[in-house]
């Protein structure tokens, strides 16, 4: 356990201070809002239609920014060898990495999607349901990408490849994340099945993401 | 024979090259009988001569799914018992499967441009069929990038198990979201909803389908083999020049 909160401690002072890698994700979705309306035009009631399923593909684009160094970095400098040898189980060992990756890159996203709501014209009421669901949704986006980053790490040059395996196996959470927000701001389905559909979805990622990179750590890099 | 006497390649290749012109011959006919069956079946009362498209794209869906179980069974192989054929038969079936896939994208598409009025719409079927599709490219996309072919075959495997989590995702999605896409009308409870007229030519146009993909995939898997080899050959000749 405590070996797992040190490692926890370490990934987050890592994203916090080297490099500042934590808040970029939340930069380049400020930067995917602010071009939306270049490429659609300035009509707010456009925006504020199609706001929570742009704000989901942003987010859902800005969380595989920082996946691919997510343990290319601990292979590179050799610390990944020491936690497949540690004495906590890889699963969890994993699972303190997704969970210092998720609280450093997801949830600054879950923090700004209001702010950025604000600039797609969308009502206050809107912009928390949205940021709920964000927040409901992105353990499962990191979940399933630690899947991808554990593979592409593997394999040296997956880099490109990660985003080609990730993205198909997060439509799911798109589909229902879009889809609890819609619902909570335009009806007429109630905003309960999808949006606990979207929580089932975080929580089966929860169990599988970790197993399956362990799995592909192991065979990997044996 | 056991299925571990296969894991030497040479009784493997030996099997195959035995079983390839049956397999092939057996394939011919029923496409024959299917195809002339298909050809004098019914016109629907609705759906007109449209509905012989469905003797090829309802095939060509089964097989697509049925190439990503047969990739799934063979993960267990590679990463359970490291059987050596196991991860030589999941990448022979990779760009098979993709293919059916492919053929059952495009078919639809086609029926649906008179029916529906459009070629495509993004119906949860339609859309989880062609989420397969960009998996199995997502698949041969990873054994392209590896470098070396255990290692990329390992990585595959694990990448096909996660990825079988969506087939059931494919078969019920029409039952949660329920949207243009008539529900599953083959296999379900009670009797099937299909006439026997239109219903056995689909049937022995799906046998034809599924042996021809075992024709193509026992070829695929030989060509593979072979391929293999050749590698092994030019890496022993590659060492041999630079000693």
């Amino acid at each position: 356990m405590k070996e797992l909160a040190a490692l926890l401690m370490r990934d987050i002072k890592l994203a916090v201070r080297a490099g500042g890698g934590a808040l970029i994700g939340a930069l380049f979705f400020l930067i995917v809002a602010t071009l939306l309306p270049f490429a659609i035009g300035p009509d707010l009631a456009l925006l504020a239609r199609i706001g929570p399923a742009m704000l989901w593909i942003g987010a859902l684009l800005a969380s595989l920014l920082a996946l691919d160094r997510l343990f290319a970095t601990d292979y590179e400098d050799g610390s990944l060898d020491l936690i497949m040898m540690g004495r906590a189980p890889l699963e969890f060992a994993i699972l303190a990495k997704a969970l210092a990756h998720w609280l450093t890159t997801a949830l600054p996203l879950v923090v700004v999607a209001p702010l950025l709501g604000l600039l797609l014209n969308m009502e206050f009421q809107s912009m928390t349901f949205v940021a709920l669901t964000l927040l409901a949704g992105t353990p499962a986006l990191t979940c399933i990408g630690l899947i991808g980053a554990a593979l592409a790490v593997t394999l040296r040059r997956g880099g490109l490849l990660l985003a080609v395996l990730v993205l198909p196996l997060t439509i799911p959470v798109l589909i229902f994340g879009v889809a609890a927000s819609n619902a909570a701001i335009a009806g007429p389905v109630p905003f309960g099945p999808p949006f606990t559909i979207l929580c089932a979805l975080s929580l089966a990622s929860i169990v599988i993401g970790p197993f399956a990179a362990a799995a592909a750590l192991r065979h990997g890099l044996e | 024979m056991a299925l571990i006497d296969l894991a030497n390649p040479s009784r493997f290749l030996a099997l195959a090259g035995r079983a390839l012109p049956w397999l092939a011959f057996a394939t011919a006919l029923a496409f024959g009988v299917g195809l002339v069956m298909a050809f004098n079946a019914p016109d629907d009362y609705q759906q007109g001569a449209t509905v012989k498209i469905m003797f090829l794209h309802v095939p060509a869906a089964w097989l697509g799914m049925f190439g990503w179980t047969l990739m799934s069974l063979s993960a267990f192989g590679t990463l359970v018992w490291r059987h050596p054929l196991a991860d030589v038969a999941a990448k022979a079936a990779v760009p098979i499967g993709a293919a059916f896939t492919l053929l059952c994208l495009v078919t639809g598409s086609l029926w649906g441009r008179p029916m529906w009025g459009t070629s495509w719409v993004w119906d949860a079927r339609l859309t989880s069929v062609l989420v397969l599709f960009l998996m199995y490219l997502g698949v041969m996309a990873l054994y392209r990038t590896a470098e070396d072919p255990a290692r990329g075959a390992r990585a595959a495997a694990i990448l096909t198990l996660v990825g079988a989590i969506n087939l059931p995702i494919i078969k019920f999605s029409v039952d949660w979201w329920n949207t243009l896409h008539q529900p599953a009308s083959v296999i379900r409870l009670g009797a099937p909803a299909i006439h026997p007229a239109i219903l056995t030519p689909l049937l022995v146009m799906a046998l034809a389908f599924l042996l021809l993909f075992l024709t193509l995939h026992l070829a695929a898997m030989r060509n593979e083999i072979l391929r293999r080899r050749v590698r092994t050959l030019r890496l022993i000749q590659a060492d041999e020049s630079h000693a």
